[in-house]
Parts: C-alpha cells; sequence; structure tokens
C-alpha cells in the first residue's frame, strides 16, 4: 500500500480529465477521489461516459487532457506497476469462448510476468473459481455458459492476482438476484479485508447497498461527489401520512409544514414521537409517521435538475 | 507471451483445420497424378510438377509450388489478420491489456506466432509430400536428380537447396503476415482483416499481369514468390532469390512498424 499511503490514501484521484471524440466530449472534466477502503459507486445512465472514464484509469483509453493517478502513480505511464495491483471487469466479461473457464484462467494468468510456480498458479486459480461459486473441475467450453456464469468467471479473473484495487463495471450484470446477492456480499468481504472497491453501475439500489461512497456522472460531467452517509443523513423533517392531511396543514402545523404531496406531509420536527403524540391528541387519525430520509434517487434526480 | 500465443493458436482447432487443407491439396494433386500418370506437359502447369512423375523426391517442392500461390498466403492472411482483431472481438484484448501485457509486447508475439504457423505449415506440407512422393511417384534416377538446366544433383546437394527453398518460402509468406498484421489492428472484425490482406495480394497479381505496371513489379510482394524454383538451377541463380528476400524484409518492416504505429496509441473501446 505504499502507492496510496504516499497521496493522502488516494486510491483514485482523476485531475480535470477528459476525453473528446471530435466535438463530442465523452468525459468532461472529471475530479474523481477515491480513498483506501472505500467501495465508491461510480453511478450514470448508459451514455454518460462511465465506461471511457474506467477505461482512461486502466490505460485502455488515452485522456484527451486531464490527468488520473491510480494507487499513487500517473496513468497510463506507470502501467506496468499500478495494473497487476488492480482486478478489473470492463464492460462485459470475455472468454475464449473454445476453453474451459479454468483454461482460460491460466492462459490469462500465464501472461502476466510473475514467475510463480504451477502449484501456486493453480491454487490460485481454484480459489478465484470457487470464491464466485463456479466449479474449478468444470470442463465444458465456455460457448455453453450461461451469462451469468461468464459474470462469474469475469469476476474470478478479476479477483485471481488477490488486488489492492477492484474497478467493476456493471458487475450485477446478467446475474440472477441471488446471484447478486452473493457477489455483493463477497464484495463486501474483500472490502472488509482491505480492497478498495470501484464500482461503476447504472443502478441505484446496488450503490446504495454496497457503498460508502458516490459519485454521478452525467453526460460526462460529475455532478454530485459525496460520502453516502453525508447524502442520506437526517434532514431535520418528519414525515406523517394522514388521511386528514388538509386539516394538519392549514389548522394545526401551519408554520412549519415544509410541503404537501397527495396524502403525505412533510413538517419541520425534532422528534416524531412528540409530534405523533400532538396530532393524536387533536384527533388526527395517523397512518404512519417518522424520521424523514431522502432516497439516493431524489438525490440523483435532485443533482440531476441542479446541473 | 510468446509461449502463450503458441499454445492458443496449438489450442485452436482452426489451426489444424487449415494445415489439413494445406496438406490435402498437394495429397490429392499426388494421387491424381499416381492413378492417371498425366503430368502437365513440361514448362506449363505449378514448377516441378511435370518432373515428379519420374523422380518423387521433387514432390516436396512441386507440393510448394502447389500451395504457395494461393492456399498458403490465405491461411497466413486469415490467422494474421484475426491476431488483433480477434481478441478485440472477444472482448479478450482489453483484458490482456491490463493484465499488464505490452502493446508492442503483445504485436510482436502475435506476429511470432504467425511465423512459427508457417513453419509448421511449410514443414507439414514438405513433410507428408515427401512421404507421397516416395511411395506413390517415381523413383528418383540412380544417377541422382536431375537440376532444371540439366545437370545432375547428388542427394547431398538436393537435400541442401531443398532445406534452402523451404527458408524462402517461410521468408515469402513475412511480408503477408505483417500485412494481414497491420489490417488487424485497423478493425475489429478478423475477416475484414483477412479479406484486406487477400485483397492485397491478388492487386498485386493483376499488377504482375499487366506489362503498363513494369516499373512496379519489383517491388510488388507476390512478385518473387516463386524464385525458389532458381534455387535448382545450376549455378543458382540468387538474383531473384535476393531481391525477393529484400521485398519481404521491406514490407515486413514497413507494416510491422504501420502496426505498431496504429496499435500503440489506439484507443481500446470495443
Amino acid at each position: 500500500m505504499t502507492g496510496a499511503d504516499a497521496t493522502n490514501g488516494h486510491v483514485i484521484r482523476t485531475r480535470a480529465l477528459t476525453k473528446r471524440y471530435g466535438e463530442l466530449r465523452a468525459v468532461d472534466g472529471v475530479n474523481l477521489e477515491v480513498r483506501a477502503g472505500d467501495v465508491y459507486g461510480f453511478l450514470g445512465a448508459n451514455g454518460s461516459g462511465k465506461t471511457t472514464t474506467v477505461r482512461m484509469l486502466l490505460g485502455l483509453v488515452l485522456p484527451t487532457s486531464g490527468e488520473a493517478e491510480v494507487l499513487g502513480m500517473p496513468m497510463p505511464t506507470a502501467r506496468r506497476s499500478v495494473l497487476p495491483r488492480i482486478g478489473s471487469l470492463v464492460e462485459s466479461p470475455a472468454a475464449y469462448p473454445h476453453l474451459s473457464g479454468s483454461a482460460n484462467l491460466a492462459l490469462l494468468d500465464a501472461t502476466g510476468s510473475d514467475r510463480s510456480r504451477r502449484e501456486e498458479r493453480r491454487t490460485r486459480i481454484r480459489t478465484a473459481l470457487e470464491q464466485v461459486r463456479l466449479n474449478p473441475g468444470d470442463r465444458r467450453p465456455v460457448r455453453t455458459y450461461s451469462q451469468g456464469m461468464r459474470q462469474r468467471l469475469g469476476l474470478a479473473a478479476a479477483l485471481m492476482r488477490q488486488p489492492t484495487l477492484l474497478i467493476l463495471d456493471e458487475p450485477s450484470n446478467g446475474l440472477d438476484p441471488q446471484g447478486i446477492q452473493e457477489i455483493r456480499k463477497l464484495l463486501l468481504q474483500l472490502n472488509a479485508e482491505g480492497t478498495t472497491i470501484f464500482l461503476s453501475s447504472h443502478l441505484l439500489a446496488e450503490i446504495e447497498q454496497m457503498c460508502t461512497h458516490v459519485g454521478v456522472l452525467r453526460d460526462g460531467r460529475l455532478i454530485l461527489q459525496e460520502e453516502l452517509d453525508t447524502l442520506l443523513r437526517p434532514t431535520g423533517l418528519v414525515a406523517v401520512r394522514t388521511p386528514d392531511i388538509d386539516r394538519c396543514s392549514t389548522e394545526l402545523l401551519g408554520d412549519v409544514v415544509a410541503s404537501v404531496a397527495d396524502d403525505r406531509l412533510l413538517v419541520r420536527a425534532e422528534d416524531p414521537a412528540r409530534l405523533n403524540a400532538y396530532l393524536v391528541a387533536e384527533g388526527v387519525r395517523v397512518d404512519e409517521i417518522g424520521p424523514y430520509r431522502r432516497t439516493l434517487e431524489e438525490i440523483v434526480l435532485e443533482a440531476e435538475a441542479r446541473a | 507471451m510468446i509461449v502463450v500465443e503458441l499454445i492458443k493458436m496449438i489450442c485452436r482447432p482452426r489451426t489444424w483445420l487449415i494445415l489439413g487443407m494445406l496438406v490435402a491439396l498437394p495429397t490429392l494433386v499426388a494421387v491424381l497424378l499416381a492413378v492417371t500418370d498425366l503430368g502437365p506437359r513440361p514448362g506449363t502447369g505449378p514448377p516441378f510438377l511435370s518432373a515428379v512423375l519420374s523422380d518423387g523426391t521433387l514432390f516436396p517442392l512441386a507440393a510448394l509450388g502447389v500451395v504457395l500461390p494461393l492456399l498458403l498466403p490465405i491461411a497466413v492472411a486469415v490467422l494474421g489478420g484475426d491476431a488483433i482483431a480477434g481478441e478485440s472481438q472477444t472482448g479478450t484484448l482489453r483484458y490482456l491489456l491490463v493484465r499488464p501485457v505490452g502493446r508492442t509486447h503483445l504485436l510482436l508475439a502475435k506476429l511470432a506466432t504467425v511465423v512459427a504457423f508457417v513453419l509448421l505449415a511449410v514443414f507439414a506440407v514438405a513433410g507428408v509430400s515427401y512421404a507421397e512422393g516416395r511411395l506413390l511417384l517415381g523413383r528418383a534416377p540412380a544417377t541422382g536428380t536431375v537440376s532444371l538446366s540439366g545437370s545432375t544433383l547428388t542427394q547431398q546437394e538436393l537435400t541442401w537447396r531443398t532445406a534452402l527453398a523451404l527458408g524462402y518460402v517461410i521468408i515469402s509468406m513475412l511480408g503477408v503476415a505483417a500485412i494481414a498484421l497491420f489490417f488487424s489492428t485497423l478493425t475489429r472484425s478478423g475477416i475484414g482483416a483477412a479479406l484486406g490482406t487477400i485483397g492485397v495480394l491478388v492487386a498485386s497479381t493483376v499488377l504482375l499481369g499487366l506489362d503498363a505496371a513494369d516499373a512496379l513489379h519489383p517491388f510488388l510482394p507476390t512478385r518473387y514468390w516463386l524464385a525458389f524454383v532458381d534455387l535448382f538451377r545450376d549455378p543458382i541463380l540468387w538474383r531473384d532469390v535476393v531481391r525477393g528476400l529484400v521485398v519481404q524484409l521491406g514490407y515486413l518492416t514497413v507494416f510491422t512498424l504501420a502496426a505498431w504505429a496504429n496499435f500503440g496509441t489506439k484507443d481500446i473501446d470495443d
């Protein structure tokens, strides 16, 4: 972790990272900050520039301008020392269709420059396959794999060298709900063991359930980058669901009502319990009451509206 | 990396299919000649073919003369065209590059693999056709093989001249390999790259038949392919063989550099 220590714990840092294709700015002045130990969720619609950003971090696409630092070293110049410590899944998994899963991993492993012994390599491949719940003894060619199995194989390839940083583009693609849960558990466990995870996805729920930090990309611009806890902290509002909405908003709570929508009131109040007692004492029928937290979806939509 | 690429080539059924086709054509020719006893008249048809009925030891050369103008270059174009484009198509290229494998390193490993295939193909064709020549076709005259100039070659002379010819055929394919590799870095379609390469070879052949293109002839990649025949004259006629070498090395250098220049800084966004 020497590289990461040298930059105050930054594992990924970009400054004004930009990629232009002719007139189109696919990525436009992006300043990413990912620290050691983060699970960073990189959100954005399809075509927002997520994949191009990921490719620039990995040295596959060269930036038009701006800088990218990964594990404390400049990319793509330092790719020889940076990339061996990164596991990645870029856009979709890929494998030679006529070979088995473990043969694919063995080929990929053999392209590395490290000089491991054969036994060590075999263990490494077996462990990686078991981690993603593929059978290492499976001799069927990848051609016959389902999309979920291919995705798992791609993840196994990313995990094979026990990387310090995982850069995963849409890792739950093609997995069934149970598979998604398994992979989420695996990633969180790796994170607990010290792996930093950079996860790009267009699925809000996936990010919300896993990540400690969120960055939102829209039309190539980073419109939001924040710790998830900060974004989702209590708003100082209490949500009240009641059929007596008119009476509440006019008579009882007039000056502390923040907003009214359908059958829900948002009220500026410190303590939901006290508010509840007051309303009930006044004869209001309360269906539901509790502190109001915004969802990630609302936050993202708000940020997009601002941008 | 080269070892990995060689393993990949060996593990592909396609490699063996192409190799099988390359060996099948001369085999068919040998069987037909043996059955019908009808050789082409001297001076017509592929080189040496008219002589093999009386002297089977020349059949490896005749076999190379049969596959060299079309079948072998197509095989090289297919393999070379697939080198980078094929990886790009399966999506494995990006995973190789983030291992990381250096781009120059990958390019050279791919080129070496194609050359290894040519080696394998040429030796397979020569080996199989040698056996066929001995079994199916005429025995060498006791006095030794007759050279194209009419003098007699001893067994030893014939052997090392055949070795030289094999080497020359292998080198003749370097230009095709480099052109295919260059096209392979331009496109995502292996078939496209192979067809582009074959297009270049067809154009070269057409121009060779055109007197108006006389000035271009010495620079065309296919011009000196059959010059290995000159190795069986007495004394050896080196002029075309040497020119052929120079032309092939020229194509190899130019197109390998072009492939490197294009691939080295290319955005991998498939």
